[in-house]
């Protein structure tokens, strides 16, 4: 049960991080439906915007759903609203790790072959989305 | 013997791909009186008709029937090719061999002894058929136009605009309907009496228009062209020449009650005018609340107005006039929701309607202006709105979407954040509808800039607990339930029909849904005519609507009766009923059932035994006969005929389609 307040201090992070406002989401879940991983997520896509919506932080950052996220950015080609979801779930992970634990993995857990053969940009990339 | 030509039309493949076209000529050809038939691709085509004119002309023809499609599409054309040959109109007689045969049938073998049959039956009538003439009705340039809301204003503007005269008649002591009780308006959020005056102001001083307001319409009898309207003026116990709106009686009027402009959220006094803008600015004395009249002491207004414009003898008057036309505008009220136990309206200050609420804004409003809880004057910070109560509910509502809270309650939403900008509101809706132009963005407005919250589900329950209102409700998106602790609750409660709309509605003779809405005569072709010639509908009485849309359909049932008074003569009905007197029984069964009251009694003196006998018959007034037929059929001599549709020709229909078997 939700004691509506309308304050999250979740949302006013992601809208800075991301630039997105979620308010403008009118949940018509077109993300749901075309992203390519929602079989292994347990909130989809189009929820995990309703939840910031109405302000559910807690049910959030229990959710595995940011960290399946590809980001692939097929929601952010589809949307309707002209929203960019794929940046909100970058937003919310850097929060869920900001507020959890901290960095998910280093350049420490890769061997030297992986740090040899993995692309720069994959680097990169897997830095930003695991780490604080 | 009649000379009889038949012509039938293939319509395209819609007739011949279903009647063998070829065999019912040829079955035609042995009617009895048929001296020559004829088929064409398009009947209803320039060269079809030419081809109609022409056999007229060529084999001496005085009767025609045509093979067709429903005389309700084209009775008309073919009759007016048949005069342009020079024969009467009612000579004619069509066949419907489309709706009635080959669109509802499939097989060719079936259909085309059908077909034969009906066109057997219209060559039978025909030879019967007599030239009739249809009565020529002057019409009278005058329009009345029922209900002084925004519908009301701009039909009356449009016709007084044209040049014509209108009465527009008010029940209430001002116009101004609904709009006047506005505070801001979607999807511009213009102010709402800033764009209503003005009109009310036009309308009121343009020199076509009349304003009866006050009043109400008695009696309407006639037809179109001559509608004979008997109006009451209630008495307003103030003389409208001597006052000069000076407001001073209301003033001083020492006795109190709730006003209804005001929802009942506030006081007027006994003497009041509805609203300050009101139109006519002349105050009017409610008897029921008024001490002089309840206890026979006081006069106080009478002792005050320096013009010595009240009167307590005034007498309620009764007009009569003639119109032409009338524009029904009666508008719509909104529902009581006290049934709807879970929402609790009636039993807290701070449960209130989406117009309640609305009169909270407004500077002369209940509160001044000053968007605050009834209860303790305190602004509200958290005001949950409910959508569709008692829209969309077949169990305790309407069926129907009342189509304009989801724009009002967006509306609401905004003004109360520029009004308290530290408010929250939540709104619980089923589905958001904002088909209309500028409508989605404004209500996306809402939610992206004014930080509504839009919670898709229903409330269960609302409880009272200390200064509050505990909002149990559920968001279906999330699957959560949601517990609001609210200051305030706004139920856009559904837009129905005025408890009155079902007299009013018999009063003029117009017949209405199960709504209880005014019917209009075709969903998408006749949006504001109505079954009844000469009567048109305009406004929320037709059905929910917003104000673009209502003046945009006053503006159309203008321009319907400005049409029509622009004609001096219009063609009555021919085919109306006549009695042969010698037969008549006087039973009056005829009477009774007559809808329009065209048949009456009269007195007759006839020849008996050498002496005079004196015989009470009864006799039709053309005029006012529509040809419906009623009185033919519970004749008990059979002795009153419609002309067209004589006893005679429909057993000699009958009669042609048995032949067959
Ligand atoms: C809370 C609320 C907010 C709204 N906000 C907006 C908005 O922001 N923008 C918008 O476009 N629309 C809005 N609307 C809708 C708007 O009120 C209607 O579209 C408009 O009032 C319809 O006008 P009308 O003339 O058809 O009916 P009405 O306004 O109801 O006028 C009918 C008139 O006829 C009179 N009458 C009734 N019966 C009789 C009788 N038997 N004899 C003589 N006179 C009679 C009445 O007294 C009244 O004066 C709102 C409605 C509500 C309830
Ligand atoms: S596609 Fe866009 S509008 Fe639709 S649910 Fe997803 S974020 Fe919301
Ligand atoms: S006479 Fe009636 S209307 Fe006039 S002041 Fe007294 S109570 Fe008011």
């Amino acid at each position: 049960m939700i004691i509506a307040t309308g304050k999250s201090s979740l949302i006013d992070e992601m809208k800075v991080q991301s630039g997105q406002n979620p308010a403008e989401c009118y949940q018509c879940a077109k993300c749901s439906a075309a992203c390519p991983v929602t079989a292994a997520m347990d909130l989809l896509p189009h929820q995990v915007i309703r939840y910031l919506q109405l302000g559910l932080e807690e049910d959030l950052l229990k959710s595995k759903t940011p960290w399946i996220c590809a980001s692939c950015f097929t929601c952010a080609a589809r949307c309707p609203r002209d929203l960019d979801l794929a940046r909100m779930m970058e937003g919310i992970r850097l929060s869920m790790l900001r507020r959890r634990e901290g960095n998910k993995f280093g350049p420490a857990d890769l061997t030297p072959e992986q740090l040899e053969k993995l692309p720069q940009q994959a680097l990169v990339s897997g830095f930003r989305k695991y780490n604080k | 013997m009649p000379r009889i030509g038949i012509f039938i039309c293939h319509c395209g493949s819609n007739i011949a791909g279903t009647v063998d076209i070829e065999k019912s000529i040829e079955a035609a050809r042995g009617f009895p009186g048929v001296v020559h038939v004829d088929e064409y691709r398009y009947l209803c085509s320039e060269l079809g008709q030419d081809l109609i004119k022409k056999a007229i002309e060529e084999h001496n023809l005085d009767r025609v029937v045509v093979g067709t499609c429903s005389p309700r599409m084209h009775e008309v054309t073919f009759r007016k090719a048949v005069t342009e040959a020079g024969l009467n109109p009612y000579l004619l007689e069509v066949a419907n061999i489309r709706e009635h045969c080959s669109w509802v049938h499939k097989d060719i073998e079936k259909a085309t002894p059908k077909a034969i049959a009906l066109l057997r039956a219209a060559a039978a009538k025909a030879a019967l058929n007599d030239p009739l003439v249809a009565p020529s009705v002057e019409v009278e340039k005058r329009a009345l136009v029922i209900g002084g809301g925004i519908a009301g204003i701009q039909a009356a503007l449009d016709i007084a605009e044209a040049g014509y005269i209108v009465d527009v008649v008010e029940r209430e002591p001002s116009i101004g309907g609904r709009m006047a009780q506005l505070e801001k308006t979607f999807p511009t959020l213009d102010c709402s009496a800033c764009i209503l005056t003005p009109k009310m102001v036009e309308v009121a001083q343009h020199p076509n228009v009349s304003l009866l307001t006050y009043s109400e319409v008695e009696e309407v009898k006639g037809f179109v062209g001559q509608f004979d309207v008997k109006i009451k003026q209630k008495a307003r116990y103030v003389d409208p020449v001597k006052c000069t709106g000076c407001g001073i009686c209301y003033e001083k009027c020492p006795a109190k009650t709730p006003s209804e402009f005001e929802m009942g959220l506030a006081k007027r006094k006994a003497i009041y005018v509805p609203f300050p803008q009101a139109v006519p600015n002349i105050p009017v004395i409610d008897r029921d609340a008024c001490l002089y009249f309840r206890k026979g002491r006081c006069q106080i207004c009478a002792q005050e107005c320096p013009p010595q414009a009240i009167d307590y003898e005034q007498q309620d008057q009764i007009i009569e006039r003639r119109y032409g036309a009338i524009i029904v505008a009666t508008g719509f009220d909104q529902m009581n929701p006290s049934h709807y136990g879970e929402y609790g309206y009636g039993q807290h200050p701070d449960i209130l309607t989406g117009l309640e609420f609305e009169r909270l804004f407004n500077a002369s409003g209940p509160t001044g202006g000053k968007v605050v809880r009834l209860s303790d004057g305190k602004p509200p910070k958290k005001v949950v709105f409910i959508q569709c109560v008692g829209s969309r509910d077949k169990a305790r509502g309407m069926n129907y979407c009342s189509k304009i809270c989801c724009m009002y309650t967006a509306k609401q939403a905004i003004l109360l954040k520029e009004k308290v900008p530290d408010a929250k509101s939540y709104v619980f809706y089923i589905d958001v509808r904002t088909a209309g132009k500028g409508y989605e963005e404004f209500q996306r407005r809402a939610a992206e800039e004014y930080d509504v919250a839009y919670l898709r589900g229903q409330v269960g329950k609302i409880f009272p607990e200390s200064d509050h209102l505990m909002v149990h409700g559920v968001d279906s998106l999330s699957g959560k339930t949601i517990e609001i602790k609210a200051d305030m609750v706004v139920l856009a409660v559904a837009s129905v029909a005025r408890a009155d709309a079902p007299e009013v509605g018999r009063l003029v003779g117009i017949n209405s849904d199960s709504y209880n809405f005014f019917n209009e005569a075709h969903p998408k072709l006749k949006p504001v005519e109505t079954h009844t010639a000469g009567i048109f509908i305009a406004g929320a009485c037709q059905a929910p609507k917003d104000i673009p849309e209502t003046v945009a359909q006053a503006s159309a049932a203008a321009v319907k009766v400005v049409g029509l008074l622009s004609k001096d003569m219009l063609q009555g009905e021919a085919c109306t009923a006549e009695v042969n007197q010698a037969e008549c029984s006087g039973c009056l069964y005829c009477e009774a059932v007559c809808p329009y009251s065209a048949i009456s009694p009269v007195e007759i003196e006839e020849r008996y035994h050498g002496g005079t006998l004196k015989r009470t018959v009864v006799e039709v007034n053309p005029t006012l006969c529509h040809g419906c037929g009623s009185c033919t059929v519970v004749c008990r001599s059979g002795t009153i005929n419609l002309k067209g549709f004589s006893n005679e020709q429909i057993l000699a229909e009958v009669d042609a389609i048995c032949l067959q078997r």
